[in-house]
């Protein structure tokens, strides 16, 4: 089996040892989270982590499994790229006196689709949000440059199937009301 | 005591009452059924033990010589009546000598709740004296853990805790509960927890799996059962009994599912795995149909995953999902509990006997007398062998002991040897291999199961990793036979030494000193074996015994377990020799 990229997405209820015990689980089978975000999901309450990883599909499977397991979580899922929609933001800090000295930027700014956040004497931000590849090809472009400071973000997903947590959570709340 | 029963009454009449966390934590532990406790106390966890005082009456408390003797003992205890263990330890080292038992507990699937005292609120994170990130520590080897850090949160909290040990697949729960929590005043009221939304304890069993199940079973020609604690933990040791008499199936065990079917049982085949049975690893490679109930397919039951029943149609009977599809490739899952998924498999198997098949087992089995059992068992040699030692407490406990053993060569030949009639007889550590297991968990299994014999089989290596726990038999008086087998060895490292090292037999000899006066120091009669003549009636003066007995039996030096699968080895290249 090769290896692939893959987001699993995660919805738990916000416990405080959670993330631990998720990266642990990774951690045991020695595979590299390549990103990792954690934020509120679209049900009260209840958080979301989408966690990327590049292994096997037989891998994932298992993670996913051990995963679900764990007694906060409510679903585990994971998706190939294909089968999701997702994006990753990015910042980039440089020097104010480029855009006056350096045409190039001035390009670069209108070709990446990415917007100015801030200008300073000093410094100004560039935001971007994209597929990694676009965020990875505007850095390429202002490297030679000089970047003052660069960051990026987990990808975020959402996926093309529907997740049913709800109905999930709605069965159980029936199954203990009766 | 009458205020507490006074206390009691009230509690149960739902009647919010202002009690200490201290205090709750006791009447949680009443609401739960509990009774009896093993610990160690210590600074973080002194208002806890102040409290244990006042319920001394209504709440027994067994003092260990070390919190890793407390949670093993609390693993005995469950392991043999199925109730929840509890053990509790201070903050820091009180607290990290539990990971061993909780390891054990999280692999073997053994309900245990492990309270922990705290450094107060305002310290955390201040590494303040004996302050340990207990739950950090603790995170892999727990089913769940929890810091309560309010007094307030201490009902719901530990009802959850019992709640998560013993539903589904059970297993280690670690609550760790700061000084302050445990000073400080809530209303109590109890309700115990019957369920958590993101938790699914036991999943759905789906009858298109089960009808799957049983045509494949009902077609099958070679078809071979392999079962394990699931049968145990999931109460169906009747249902996997009338399974196998109705549709003639060979059944084989792990070690974990040991005495779930009766030793002489005419189906019951033997262990599986790398020190079980020749015909039951050699066959499991040829069998049509392979029918795994409530078993993991640990790499020390397939050996070589490659080679491992690939000519098989495989169903898995599993009330883990995770646990499906992990090691083995499977052809029909059917999740669930074991005893309600076998009850709705059982109407639909054909009723048959696969004599020619079972043949095939048989045969093996004489192959494997003549190589292995005959010698173990009767050996014409002068020095003491395992198995006789073995055989002899069958006859004296007339197979109605619990078994309870520790880690290496004698825990091999005492389960390949050991005859059972009931279940939950065998207890062990099979997952994890603690060395130093048995005698706390035989104390624990003791007090679990009053009215039974429980004889506690040890090496001379693992007896003296827990050998401080003679201190709590003494004190208990509880009447655990211990017998060590004596080689003057890590005998299972030594015998790889000789096997796949060139016999280098590093660090592996040991110098060992006077167990009968340490036995007697602790007030335990204690006696020797050297030679054969004295054997039998030794083990008949133990098991007759009504205290606590220690007998040391030196055996053969260099003796070693066969058959072997060796490590990475194919099951159908078990070793003999």
């Amino acid at each position: 089996m090769e290896n692939q990229w893959f987001t699993i997405s995660v919805y738990s209820e916000n416990h405080v040892g959670l993330l631990n015990r998720i990266s642990g689980i990774f951690l045991k089978r020695h595979i590299n989270i390549e990103s990792l975000n954690v934020s509120k999901s679209e049900i009260e309450n209840i958080s979301k982590f989408t966690i990327v990883v590049y292994t096997t599909e037989h891998w994932t499977r298992h993670i996913v499994s051990q995963i679900e397991k764990q007694i906060e979580v409510i679903k585990a899922f994971y998706h190939t790229d294909d089968e999701t929609i997702y994006q990753e933001s990015a910042l980039f800090k440089i020097a104010s006196h480029l855009l006056f000295d350096e045409r190039q930027i001035q390009n670069i700014i209108k070709d990446s689709n990415s917007q100015i956040v801030t200008v300073s004497r000093d410094f100004f931000v560039l935001a971007k949000t994209g597929r990694r590849h676009e965020i990875d090809e505007m850095y390429r472009d202002l490297e030679p440059f000089g970047i003052m400071q660069f960051v990026r973000s987990g990808r975020i997903a959402v996926t093309k199937s529907e997740m049913q947590i709800s109905a999930i959570l709605e069965k159980f709340h029936n199954a203990t009301t009766e | 005591m009458e205020p507490v029963r006074e206390l009691k009454k009230q509690t149960d009449s739902r009647k919010a009452l202002r009690i200490t966390g201290a205090e709750a934590i006791i009447h949680c532990l009443l609401h739960e059924g509990v009774d009896l406790i093993y610990g160690y106390p210590g600074g973080a966890i002194m208002p806890l033990y102040d409290e244990l005082y006042k319920f001394r009456d209504d709440l027994h408390h067994v003092l260990t010589r070390h919190e890793q003797g407390a949670v093993h003992a609390a693993q005995g205890y469950a392991r043999v009546n199925g109730k929840v263990g509890v053990a509790v330890a201070t903050s820091g080292p009180g607290a990290t000598n539990l990971v061993t038992g909780l390891a054990d507990a999280q692999i073997d699937s053994t309900p245990i709740v492990c309270i922990t005292g705290q450094v107060p609120r305002h310290l955390l994170g201040s590494d303040a004296f004996q302050e340990t990130d207990i739950i950090g520590i603790s995170t892999p080897v727990t089913k769940w853990n929890y810091q309560v850090t309010k007094a307030s949160e201490i009902p719901e909290i530990i009802a959850k805790a019992f709640y998560i040990a013993k539903s589904g697949r059970p297993g280690p729960v670690l609550i760790d509960i700061t000084k302050n929590a445990q000073f400080d005043s809530l209303d109590f009221e109890y309700k115990p927890c019957k369920g958590v939304r993101s938790y699914t304890p036991v999943p759905e069993p789906d009858p298109q799996a089960i009808q799957q199940a049983a045509d494949l079973i009902n077609s099958a020609k070679k078809p071979y059962i392999v079962f394990g604690q699931g049968v145990i933990l999931g109460h169906a040791e009747e249902e996997l009994k009338a399974l196998v008499e109705k549709s003639g199936i060979p059944a084989a065990w792990t070690i974990l599912g040991l005495s779930a079917m009766d030793s002489d049982h005419p189906l019951n085949v033997g262990m599986v795995g790398m020190h079980g049975n020749y015909g039951p690893n050699v066959l499991t490679n040829e069998c049509d149909v392979l029918i795994a109930i409530g078993m993991r397919f640990d790499d020390r039951v397939t050996g070589n995953l490659d080679t491992y029943a690939k000519q098989a149609r495989i169903i898995h009977f599993e009330i883990d999902p995770a646990e499906v599809n992990k090691n083995v490739k499977v052809d029909v899952a059917v999740l669930g509990d074991a005893r309600e998924t076998l009850s709705l498999l059982l109407p639909k198997i054909e009723k048959k006997t696969h004599e020619a098949w079972l043949g095939e087992f048989r045969k093996k089995y004489e192959e494997e007398f003549k190589a292995v059992i005959e010698r173990d068992l009767h050996p014409d040699k002068e020095g003491l062998t395992m198995g006789e030692v073995i055989a002899e407490i069958n006859r004296a406990s007339e197979h109605k002991a619990v078994i309870v053993t520790d880690v290496g060569q004698h825990q091999m030949v005492a389960c390949r040897y050991a005859k059972f009639r009931q279940s939950k007889s065998n207890i062990t550590s099979g997952g994890l291999g603690t060395m130093g297991f048995a005698l706390p968990a035989a104390i624990g299994a003791k007090m679990g199961a009053e009215d039974r014999e429980v004889v506690a089989i040890i090496g001379d290596g693992g007896y003296q990793m827990t050998i401080q726990e003679l201190g709590t038999i003494f004190q208990t008086k509880a009447a655990v036979k211990i017998v060590v087998l004596n080689n003057n060895f890590l005998g299972m490292v030594r015998q790889w030494q000789e096997l796949f090292f060139d016999r280098r037999y590093a660090s592996t000899e040991l110098v060992n000193p006077d167990f009968i006066k340490i036995a007697e120091g602790y007030h335990l009669r204690a006696r020797k074996v050297e030679a054969r003549k004295d054997l039998a009636e030794a083990v008949s003066e133990m098991i007759a015994s009504k205290e606590a007995y220690f007998l040391e039996v030196t055996v053969e030096k260099e003796d070693n377990v066969f058959p072997m699968i060796p490590s990475g080895a194919s099951v159908s290249d078990i070793r003999l020799k």
